[in-house]
């Protein structure tokens, strides 16, 4: 934790309230985000409870698996599911803008722009919590290699149409979550804890309800009151008044309540099973229904404090105006959409259990670029990002003391103006290191000269964008008494080395993987479950 | 090293006094060594879980409960799991353990299942001991399912149950443990696995010292398995963990423990952590004994939440988490750290000081900076 | 293995033979090479390079820092004036140093294509990553292949036949700046270490080891072999009567007098400050670490080895100090230029990996922390702090770290499929602090 960061948290512990952790909001929201708040079943891997999911806070569907271990009620589920999702994810697929992309000629090598489609913006979906993101992806992964009975009229189970297409999806969305500012996927939690330092810790701000609490207490109750009893309070039944973001459940709801209630379904199953006649058989569908819809009525009371909850944050951060590189990120997030919807609609195949050696490799340095410039554009649209990186000795800001004149050596002498600048700031500045400031936007690079006066006084010298000339364009230079501010940091990310293509993988990383096979989809048994 | 007759006896006698009258011990389980792993220097924990204290009780019984609970739904599954790797006389389990780590030895077939029930754990112990004895001398394979193995603790004996232990015809011995969350496509949630790992080193530790009082000693692997649910399914796979670090780890944990007897003698007369006991006596009871709280304790103890309340009473910035300090020197309490930022204490010469009052200031300045419209620095 | 059986030149010579055999003459594509702290790797890679260009084997060599490159270009030009060596570079501002202008058979260029036909082509990984070639080398040294990572092997490695694999497992180890747990267990995880990767896959390569430190004392090598090596130990070349550090001016009774002595009787000095949590940049710590330097310089050390009979004698150049974090070594800079001294290496722990002097003074990286965070447990970083020295090892610590690595124990996460091959920093760290504890010297600023 920085000391910046570390101040703050201190400081909403003092006050009683969350604290600012940034000035302005640094991810993308959605005009119209899908809020998904799923639940699992203890114990089981990818085993869905029930989810509340839409885009109308007012109106969210209700989904409910009421037997979590009877696979057809699963796939009626992810059914449901996917009727929600896709359906939205289709609605942005379908509003396209001309854009170009540079790309590699296969005849020529060169490298030639192309005109191709972009999406002209792309869906959000938005979960509680991490662990949300983490279930979104266990669930693509159990989807996606999933055969319909159109794909394979042999296999034993077969899943409903679109479930696998669900899949592949969700893994996408999933997997673009772990690049550093990236917007389709978001956890309400982290954005929140982005955003605001609360008066607990990290591990405590996991909690949507306590997080919210620290940022937006109850009237006349401080954030550290509303936080327990976000987390403690239970009622006469021993419920949590506040149940858990998911997608886990509360033991004791489980057990006091879900459990029992599961027994009664399966009774009610088991009889309806065993009619006789019509009218017995009617009678027992009454009771089934009944029963089914307890569980509906559990599940809803589960998941709609924080359906609510969700949107609660979603309004807190709205109120925040959106950082000026914010939209250059979102057009990235735009630009993953569209490739997987080309992906889709080429018939290519799923994606893989796991990377191949290069794919591994670009996705690594690609987000390691991402995690570079995500630092560098938040420091550079908020000055409370700013003053940590100042404080932390990677950048520099004051006022323009002295501005002297100066060329370069050689035959065209180009301008290399000294500017000294007076900070309070204690940079680490090594012999000649590079520092750059944002010029209507673009990165103005200076070298470091020297210190005078103690260190108090920053000597550079500007070593470009001033032009052609043999005078520095207007503007290009700043005049004394300009406060500037610089960094040691880059503005701009390098693109990385060129990786091979993967069917010319090296023998040190095991040789080209060989001709992608259509993944297999998982054995299945009888039962899936325990 | 064991302690001498009288002197282990005193000890026990403590211990008894300290969980309470007719309160039987508890044994160390899975809970209790991750507890021990993730706050080893805590005072506090290692008294409670030398004396066998049920804690979660205790949490209760000070109106701070722990928030764990087992969902029947993992219980059962995890049961039945189990149950399915062992059933068949452990055929799915033997056919791991040879298959990922020891691939040169005969298939397993007719392994020997010895019979370990007994009366209490010293009982249950003693019967595993003989077992183990009799199976490193049959060249063949054998399965203990449920062992029971004492290990010291911090000078108090502590009783551990691993789910099972293999011995292979080579006389070596294999700690196997089963967990019910998934391996997929390989990989399975690195924090559980390093949980299964620091476990699984106490048993290779408890192993070691009783395969040392055998001679020939056998040895002990320091490859675990570890068998999970494949996939999305209800069929097993294992990987096999290598234990080393966490074997080196803990065992030097365990070596420094402070001696629960000198925690114990440093308490008032008539110490006792009864949870029948009023709130207010154990609460002093408690309190009595120093903890170390941080908030990764969440997770492991019961007693977190009792804890958590008095760090946050005292102002502890570590409430906040352990990184929280790394910056602050000397200053621990909140006020103090506020104090100092705000310019209305601290010794500025104190580099802590310095950077703390230079942090409020950038602060303040941005955060004025934004009021006022637009970044000073662009 | 008793001292007597053990012949460190014979072994290290053994080794170094074995290597280069399977390198100019064996059939493997890759051979890979260990090497501890000083046991003479840069020897071995400029010996590598010169027998493989006599044999007429087009070469390029792989660093992974310019100043590696560099280092290795002038070795090089010393030992093969007349060699003609390439050193591509990058196109930024001062792409490499000065030294290499006055070599008459360097070449530098930013284009490879400019260095064709040289003997030998030397760059960074980071530059031949953006390198297309036709026709690959027929052979390639990849130097502290252990530092580089598996995606920078794997941008390069299309560009040789065969490659000399180099490197020391027990420094930093190379780290990704986001998470890449998704690939952990992969043979090819792309934020795992080039060796790894290649062993990996490669499991019949030849692997050799250099058994002989050159540059740790005896009085070090065991230590450091166990603490960081215990799987792949080795030795010192010299014996415990084969250097000796000795100083003109006796000692004033002073804490940081005490300390060296005993580090130059024993080669491992503790001077252990009262306990105290500070901030990074403990003014107290740092004064003692600069007063010990100061001391160092004042007292006219003198050292003897084996590498000659006279004393050399103990000057700036032969000391360093070695921190964890950039601003204590500024703090210990600007502490030093307080007492006049400005010539002695002072950084942090990455900067000085690979480097060696006769006396290091070590900020211990757990002194007076509050809290211990993976970083500053990190094996490497101590085991690169504790063996830059052919001498002696001052350590400046606050009392208090067995305590503070009680509270902050090892509770890493575990990957299915990942080789674990060293000890782990919290046990390791605990394994040196026990060892300093007998060479303690205390002292009350």
């Amino acid at each position: 934790m920085s000391l910046i960061s570390t101040l703050a948290r201190l400081e909403a512990v003092s006050s009683g309230r969350a604290q600012p952790a940034a000035t302005v909001r640094h991810r993308r929201l959605s005009d119209r985000p899908l809020v998904l708040v799923p639940l699992t079943t203890a114990g089981e891997a990818g085993a869905p409870l029930g989810a509340l999911v839409g885009t109308d806070r007012d109106a969210p569907h209700l989904l409910v698996v009421a037997q979590p271990r009877d696979r057809d009620l699963r796939f009626a589920f992810l059914s449901e599911l996917a009727d929600v999702v896709l359906p939205y994810l289709d609605g942005y697929a379908e509003s396209v803008e001309a854009a170009e992309r540079t790309e590699t000629d296969p005849e020529t090598g060169k490298r030639v722009k192309v005109e191709v489609e972009l999406c002209a913006d792309a869906p959000q979906l938005i979960v509680p919590s991490r662990a949300g993101v983490e279930f979104l992806r266990l669930l693509g992964r159990s989807m996606r290699f999933r055969r319909t009975a159109e794909q394979d009229p042999e296999t034993p189970y077969p899943a409903p149409p679109r479930l696998p297409l669900l899949g592949r999806w969700l893994t996408h969305f999933a997997e673009r979550a772990r690049v550093p500012g990236a917007s389709l996927l978001p956890a309400v939690t982290d954005l929140l804890a982005r955003h605001w330092a609360s008066g607990q810790s990290t591990l405590e701000d996991q909690h949507l309800g306590a997080l919210l609490a620290w940022i937006d207490p109850p009237e006349g109750v401080t954030g550290a009151e509303a936080a327990l009893r976000a987390e403690l309070d239970r009622d006469a039944e021993g419920q949590l008044l506040c149940p858990p973001a998911g997608p886990a459940t509360d033991p004791a709801f489980d057990n006091r309540l879900l459990a029992p209630a599961i027994e009664r379904y399966d009774r009610a199953r088991t009889a309806l099973a065993a009619a006789e006649d019509g009218l017995e058989a009617d009678d027992r569908l009454g009771a089934l229904t009944a029963a089914e819809r307890e569980i509906r009525a559990l599940v809803e009371s589960r998941t709609r404090p924080t359906w609510d909850a969700v949107w609660r944050g979603l309004d807190l951060l709205r109120a925040l105006p959106e950082g000026a590189h914010v939209e250059e990120r979102w057009t990235r997030d735009r630009w993953s959409f569209t490739a997987h919807r080309d992906r889709v609609l080429a018939g290519e195949p799923p994606q893989p259990r796991r990377d191949d050696a290069v794919t591994a490799a670009n996705k690594l340095a690609a987000r390691e670029r991402e995690q570079a410039r995500l630092e560098a554009q938040e420091a550079l649209d908020d000055p409370l990002v700013m003053a940590g990186r100042r404080l932390s000795g990677e950048a520099f800001a004051g006022e323009v003391t002295d501005v002297v004149m100066a060329y370069s050596e050689g035959k065209r002498p180009s301008p290399r103006p000294l500017v000294t600048v007076r900070t309070d700031d204690r940079p680490y500045l090594g012999e000649r290191a590079r520092v750059y400031r944002s010029l209507g936007g673009r990165p103005q690079a200076a070298e470091f000269v020297g210190y005078e006066d103690e260190g108090a006084l920053v000597v550079l010298r500007i070593v470009d964008k001033m032009g052609r000339g043999k005078e520095p364009e207007v503007g290009s230079v700043p005049e004394k008494g300009d406060p500037v501010c610089f960094t040691l940091f880059e503005h701009e990310q390098r693109g990385g080395a060129k990786l091979p293509d993967p069917e010319d993988t090296p023998w040190t990383h095991g040789g080209p993987p060989g001709e992608a096979a259509a993944p297999e989809p998982d054995p299945v048994t009888a039962e899936d479950l325990l | 090293m064991p302690l001498p007759r009288t002197r282990e006896k005193k000890l026990r006698q403590r211990l008894a006094e300290l969980r309470g009258p007719e309160v039987p011990a508890k044994a160390l389980d899975a809970r209790a060594l991750a507890a021990l792993a993730a706050n080893p220097g805590c005072r506090r924990r290692a008294l409670l879980d030398g004396a066998g204290v049920n804690k979660a009780a205790l949490a209760g019984a000070l109106g701070s409960p722990a928030a764990f609970g087992q969902s029947q739904f993992a219980l059962t599954r995890g049961n039945a799991f189990e149950a399915r790797v062992k059933a068949d006389g452990g055929a799915e389990l033997l056919r791991l353990v040879h298959e990922k780590l020891d691939r040169r030895a005969e298939p397993p077939s007719d392994a020997e299942l010895p019979e370990l029930t007994a009366i209490g754990p010293e009982g249950r112990t003693a019967r595993t001991t003989h077992a183990l004895r009799d199976a490193t001398a049959t060249g063949g394979w054998t399965l203990l399912d449920h062992p029971m193995l004492a290990l010291d603790v911090a000078g108090s004996p502590a009783f551990l149950e691993p789910d099972a232990v293999v011995v292979h015809p080579d006389g070596s011995w294999t700690v196997v443990e089963i967990k019910s969350f998934p391996m997929l496509d390989g990989s399975a949630d690195p924090a559980k696995v390093g949980a299964a790992a620091r476990q699984a080193a106490v048993y290779v530790l408890a192993l070691e010292e009783l395969a040392a009082r055998l001679d020939p000693a056998p040895a002990v692997r320091h490859h675990v398995l570890l068998v999970c649910p494949k996939d999305f399914s209800n069929l097993a796979t294992a990987s096999a963990v290598d234990i080393r670090k966490q074997r080196a780890v803990t065992a030097r944990q365990l070596a420094r423990l402070t001696r629960v007897q000198d925690i114990a003698d440093a308490l008032p007369e008539g110490t006792c952590f009864s949870p029948d006991l009023p709130a207010a006596e154990l609460t002093a009871a408690v309190e009595s004994v120093p903890a170390t709280y941080a908030p990764e304790c969440l997770s492991a103890c019961e007693l977190a939440f009792h804890c958590r309340d008095r760090s946050r009473a005292d102002g502890a910035v570590t409430s906040l988490g352990r990184s929280a300090r790394a910056e602050l020197g000397g200053l621990t309490t909140v006020e103090d750290v506020l104090a100092a930022a705000r310019g209305e204490a601290g010794d500025p010469a104190d580099p802590a000081v310095a950077a703390l009052r230079r942090a409020a200031e950038l602060r303040a300045e941005a955060l004025g900076g934004a009021v006022e419209g637009g970044a000073t620095c662009r | 293995m008793t001292t007597q059986a053990f012949d460190p030149g014979a072994e290290a010579a053994r080794a170094t033979g074995a290597i280069l055999h399977d390198t100019l003459h064996g059939s493997a594509r890759g051979v890979v090479v260990d090497s501890p702290p000083g046991a003479g790797k840069s020897t071995l890679v400029v010996r590598a390079a010169l027998e493989l260009a006599d044999a007429g084997r087009p070469l390029m060599v792989v660093a992974q820092t310019n100043a590696q490159v560099d280092d290795l270009v002038v070795r090089l030009a010393e030992k093969s004036p007349d060699l003609p060596v390439g050193r591509l570079h990058s196109s930024d501002a001062d792409p490499y140093d000065k030294a290499l202008d006055d070599l008459p058979n360097v070449r530098k260029s930013a284009k490879a294509g400019d260095l064709t036909g040289l003997a030998v082509v030397i760059s960074t990984a980071a530059k031949w990553g953006h390198v297309k070639v036709d026709e690959p080398w027929r052979h390639a040294i990849v130097d502290e292949a252990y530092q580089m990572r598996s995606d920078a092997l794997l941008a390069v490695a299309g560009l040789f036949e065969r490659a000399l694999f180099v490197g020391d497992p027990g420094q930093l180890d190379p780290f990704a700046i986001v998470g890449s747990e998704q690939w952990a267990g992969l043979s090819y995880d792309p934020s795992s270490s080039a060796v790894t990767t290649l062993l990996a896959h490669n499991p019949e390569l030849p692997q050799h080891r250099l058994p002989v430190s050159w540059r740790l004392p005896a009085s070090a090598a065991p230590l450091v072999s166990d603490a960081f090596y215990p799987y792949t130990p080795f030795r010192s070349g010299t014996g415990h009567d084969d250097r000796r550090l000795a100083f003109a001016v006796p000692a004033d009774g002073s804490g940081a007098d005490r300390v060296i002595d005993e580090a130059a009787e024993s080669g491992w000095g503790l001077l252990e400050l009262p306990a105290r949590h500070t901030p990074r940049t403990d003014p107290e710590a740092v004064r003692a670490v600069a007063a010990v330097v100061r001391r160092l310089l004042d007292r006219g050390g003198a050292a003897t080895s084996e590498r000659s009979p006279d004393p050399t004698p103990l000057t700036a150049d032969r000391i360093a100090v070695g921190t964890a974090h950039r601003d204590q070594a500024a703090a210990v800079r600007a502490a030093l230029t307080e007492l006049g001294v400005t010539e002695v290496t002072v950084d942090t722990a990455n900067r000085l990996q690979g480097r060696e002097y006769d006396v290091t003074v070590v900020l211990h990286p757990l002194s007076g922390r509050p809290d211990a965070t993976a970083f500053h447990l990190e094996t490497g970083r101590l085991c690169v702090l504790a063996s830059r020295h052919r001498h002696a090892c001052i350590v400046v610590c606050r009392e208090g770290v067995a305590d503070l690595l009680d509270d902050y124990p090892s509770t890493e996460p575990v990957q299915l499929g990942t080789l674990v091959k060293f000890p782990d920093g919290w046990e390791a760290n605990h394994a040196v602090l026990a060892h300093l504890a007998e060479h303690r010297v205390p002292h009350r600023p």
